[in-house]
């Protein structure tokens, strides 16, 4: 038994001491998989959880690891697990979208982050739960049914990258992967009270993500500190060439220079977020993490972003339009879950392959997509969205050439939601998105922290917004708003 | 419609006489074929006849997660043929999703150019003169293939990806016979450019026509209907042709030409009706949001332009100038980009030893026969150039006459020998010895006196019978002026 407790362990710290040799990355593997073990069911954090399968793989990443020390190669993410959001292709494992049309589909290759996670020495610590194609805000979507806020168990994780985000704030993995596209990161890391980046559109290869709305897309972290998140994003970020969208800027390093001041960095918060529909509680709470940032030096100003009003109905276009397209291919012809029903045509085969494969959320989308793309409905919905969406991204853009550096606002209106309560009312569920949208749809980075704990004891989050490719600002202003709380030790549910 | 008074119709004459009364207004869709190495986007190879699904990647069977990567050398393919046809080159283009389901169909959509194509308004001109108009060209990848047998069906995704371009002409041509020739140009352009090798059989080269007729001097346009996948200039031709009777009979019987999609069976000379309009799809075409626009400067296409090879009317041309051939000379060794290379590799070979038009005179005749007698292709000469330059370098030279050079050129294509070895062992150099030449023809004037008597009264047709008789004897071997000169001496020294 080594000396050091693994999961007593920050992700930077495990690479530190395994790439030291004081930390062997096989007991590392073993301490995360008993707490997983002990903790998965009960959580529901895990799609699927085959311990003898994981530790198999880790073993390969073992030797890997060992051989690179032996080089005396620092690997960055050196025996860190991670867990991976089921919509991200890992070679040869099974991954299946949160559905039930793909519960039996494996991948056939590695996404490029999980190339990059493999060099980097990490170790794949299963798939997480989402909501099914990553629709939903609470992912009580999946069906591998809800997965459960680590803080309390009549609450949701949030969605769709629910399961990564319990993962996490319950410390059965340090890191986590998730994908963001309309604040699938964010939200549920508020509502874990963990850190979660999604970082800016074509910093992070999409290849061997499944899409969902791919102009919004964008494969995010989960981390406990800001350290952590720097990190993390350090590995999976750079250009593609496998990804036409992906730019063309070399990967970022040493994000986090070290920094205690915010001297001279100006804050912009957006009136419109301030008001209807923002809890009291948040609101306090989001008050007074500004408080703490003015305290490291930075100015807070209000500005008016009008248009940020109209993100919801622009969001819900643009992307159920791209979704759906992006799901035509899963038509139950090459691969996913085929009908067995007998003596069906070819058109029917897809209506009832397709019927039965998606769920409820899943064809809600897809029919509202169909429609807007329809011949007739085009100019006056997918068109004039993308019209709105361009306004929207300048006047965000605007904020940014005024000569601010970031935009703070809460990340959702409210903390974690009760498990049931808003499943009946899809608007309702939406709009517990309304502060993460713009970030998509403008494709800048955008970073939730924790904040605080509401009266329940559920965790706050709080969302920074920097121009694009302005991760570096994001994660140095967070880093030091962390340094000023003490750490996140204290976002640790008693688990 | 009667099906029997279209067949009455289709004679010469009943197709004049509805050319009287009708005018036929024809537009082509070419789809044509690019022999890029790769596939659109991704790296897949394109050759033809690979094992079924043999050229597949992730990217190409549109598994989950996937993204396009645009192949730059079809983009340059394409702008040479922009070039080529004098059309106008986009600066932004885009590629746009059409959606529609089918098994070989692999994302749900084909990726395709849509309303902002590369190309637009270039011309093509007729051997008869007459400019037609190419509305636009667009690039998109072809599907893949069903195969139905056995109680099953399979799918083939080689082609799936493969580059296309889809060259669309302005409905000015007016015949069947039009429509073949603009197809004809259209081909040897793309073969000139070597962008395609325009195999109409392998269907890299493939045609749909818009047809519809219109009282003659009417302005408005007939209702049209359109033919799918004609596979051969004569189908092509056929198939205008039945469908311009077609709708001449459905007009004249006070009949109004439904819009439909049309097939042509070639078995039964017929086109039959795939769907009419009212179930044709809506494409929900939207700008892929995985590719972004395609951008090409001024400085891509001047690059392009600089490296454009000849085209079939510049080398009709220089042909021409160059070698004093007459126009139909110089139109027929054009035809095919190989013919008229060879032919410019003989006549450099031949060195001057018989004119250009001697060459073209041989290769428009005994080589073209040999040619097609064996279906021989010009990627595997049956006849090398040096060979075939060193048979009329023989002739020109006068060591074999032309009779006999006919001879040794059927030799060689048969036996593949050279024509050297062919006339040593033949015994056949000519014979150019005056002494030899003379005792032969008094020989024959003496075997003939009812001859030579009949010639010296005047009848000149005489003398054909004499000289036969000698290079009879001579078997083919005199030379033919010496023979002459001898016979004409010999005779009129009898006067």
């Amino acid at each position: 038994m080594s000396a050091l407790e693994p999961l007593a362990l920050s992700a930077s710290q495990v690479a530190q001491e395994v790439n030291a040799g004081s930390l062997k990355a096989h007991d590392v593997a073993a301490a995360y998989a008993r707490r997983v073990e002990n903790l998965h069911r009960e959580l529901n954090t895990h799609i699927e959880w085959d311990k003898e399968a994981v530790l198999n793989e880790v073993d390969k990443q073992l030797a890997y690891i060992e051989a690179a020390r032996y080089a005396q190669k620092s690997l960055p993410l050196a025996g860190v697990p991670i867990a991976i959001k089921d919509n991200i292709m890992v070679d040869s494992q099974t991954v299946s979208c949160g559905s039930q049309l793909l519960r039996n589909h494996r991948a056939a290759y590695d996404a490029t982050v999980i190339q990059k996670l493999k060099a980097a020495g990490a170790l794949l610590f299963g798939r997480t739960n989402m909501d099914e194609f990553a629709m939903g805000s609470s992912c009580e979507n999946s069906s591998y049914g809800p997965t459960i806020n680590p803080w309390n168990r009549r609450h949701v994780a949030g969605g769709s990258s629910g399961g990564s985000a319990a993962a996490v704030a319950a410390r059965l993995t340090p890191l986590a992967l998730g994908s963001d596209t309309g604040g699938s990161v964010r939200q549920p890391a508020s509502f874990c009270g963990v850190v979660g980046l999604k970082p800016t559109y074509g910093r992070v290869s999409r290849y061997g993500l499944i899409a969902y709305g791919s102009s919004l897309d964008q494969i995010g972290t989960f981390a406990t500190s800001v350290q952590d998140t720097a990190l993390l994003y350090e590995v999976i970020a750079g250009h593609d060439p496998a990804d036409s969208t992906s730019a063309r800027i070399a990967a970022p390093q040493g994000s986090l220079a070290s920094t205690s001041s915010l001297k001279g960095k100006r804050i912009a918060i957006i009136k419109e977020f301030m008001s209807e529909g923002l809890d009291e509680d948040v609101r306090t709470h989001f008050d007074q993490a500004l408080d703490v940032y003015r305290a490291a030096g930075a100015t807070v100003e209000t500005v008016s972003l009008p248009h940020l009003l109209h993100c919801i109905p622009v969001y819900y276009i643009i992307a159920t339009a791209e979704a759906s397209s992006n799901l035509a291919r899963f038509d139950g012809i090459r691969y996913g879950v085929r009908s067995q029903k007998p003596g069906l045509s070819l058109r029917e085969l897809y209506t009832q392959s397709r019927s039965e494969g998606f769920g409820r959320e899943v064809k809600q989308r897809i029919m509202l997509g169909t429609y807007v793309l329809s011949s007739g409905y085009y100019d006056a919905y997918y068109a004039k969205a993308n019209r709105i969406r361009e306004m929207i991204r300048r006047e965000i853009q605007g904020v940014f050439e005024q000569g601010f550096d970031l935009i703070a606002s809460p990340t959702s209106p409210t903390t974690a939601f009760e498990l049931g309560q808003k499943t009946q009312d899809s608007l309702a569920m939406y709009l517990s998105d309304i502060y993460t949208l713009a970030a998509n749809l403008a494709g800048i980075p955008a970073l939730s922290q924790p904040i605080g704990l509401c009266r329940k004891g559920l965790p706050i989050g709080m969302q920074l917004m920097a121009p694009a490719f302005g991760e570096e600002t994001l994660l140095r202003s967070a880093q030091v708003y962390e340094q000023q709380i003490n750490g996140t030790e204290k976002f640790r549910p008693r688990i | 419609m009667s099906s029997k008074s279209t067949e009455q119709k289709s004679s010469d004459h009943g197709f004049n006489s509805i050319l009287s009364r009708f005018e036929p207004v024809i537009g082509l869709e070419v789809h044509c074929q690019l022999k890029t190495e790769s596939k659109l986007f991704c790296g897949c190879k394109t050759n033809f006849g690979a094992m079924a699904n043999q050229n597949t990647c992730p990217v190409c069977l549109g598994l989950p997660g996937v993204l396009p990567v645009l192949n730059h050398e079809a983009v340059e393919y394409a702008i040479r043929m922009a070039l080529a046809v004098g059309a106008i080159i986009r600066e932004r283009s885009v590629f746009a999703r059409k959606q529609y389901f089918y098994p070989d169909l692999p994302k749900g959509y084909q990726l395709t150019q849509y309303d902002l194509p590369y190309c637009e308004n270039g011309s093509l001109t007729l051997d008869n003169g007459r400019k037609i108009t190419i509305q636009r060209i667009h690039m998109e990848e072809d599907a893949g293939k069903n195969i139905h047998g056995d109680n099953a069906s399979y799918v083939d995704l080689n082609r799936a990806g493969i580059p296309l371009l889809e060259i669309v002409s302005a409905p000015e041509i007016k015949s069947p016979a039009e429509a073949a020739d603009y197809l004809k140009k259209l081909r040897a352009i793309a073969r000139y450019l070597d962008i395609s090798d325009g195999n109409l059989e392998e269907g890299s080269f493939r045609c749909d026509a818009n047809v519809s007729l219109r009282p003659v001097g009417s302005k408005t346009l007939g209702t049209r209907t359109e033919i799918k996948n004609l596979n051969s200039f004569r189908n092509v031709e056929k198939a205008i042709t039945y469908e311009i009777l077609r709708q001449a009979d459905v007009l004249e019987s006070g009949d109004k030409v439904k819009q439909v999609t049309l097939q042509f069976d070639a078995a039964i000379g017929r086109t039959l009706v795939m769907r009419s309009k009212e179930d044709s799809p809506d494409y929900r075409y939207f700008p892929d949001p995985d590719l972004g626009a395609l951008l090409i400067n001024e400085a891509r296409v001047q690059n392009v332009r600089a490296n454009i090879l000849e085209l079939p009317e510049q080398k009709v041309q220089r042909f021409q100038d160059t070698f004093s051939i007459p126009e139909a000379d110089a139109r027929q060794l054009t035809e095919e980009k190989e013919l008229a290379a060879f032919f410019e590799d003989v006549v450099q070979k031949v060195d001057g030893a018989v004119a250009p038009k001697i060459v073209a005179n041989w290769m428009l005749s005994e080589y073209l026969r040999e040619f097609n007698a064996r279906q021989w292709h010009f990627d595997k000469p049956f006849v090398s150039s040096e060979r075939f330059a060193r048979l009329l370098k023989l002739l020109g030279e006068g060591t074999i006459s032309g009779k006999i050079a006919k001879a040794v050129f059927e030799d060689m294509a048969a036996s593949g020998s050279d024509p050297d070895s062919i006339i040593e062992a033949k015994g056949l150099v000519q014979i150019s010895d005056s002494a030899a030449i003379k005792a032969v023809v008094d020989q024959v004037i003496a075997a003939h006196p009812e001859q030579v008597a009949q010639y010296l009264s005047g009848k000149q047709k005489v003398y054909g019978f004499l000289v036969g008789q000698v290079m009879k004897i001579s078997a083919g071997r005199f030379n033919p002026n010496l023979l002459n000169e001898c016979l004409k001496e010999a005779l009129h020294g009898k006067s």
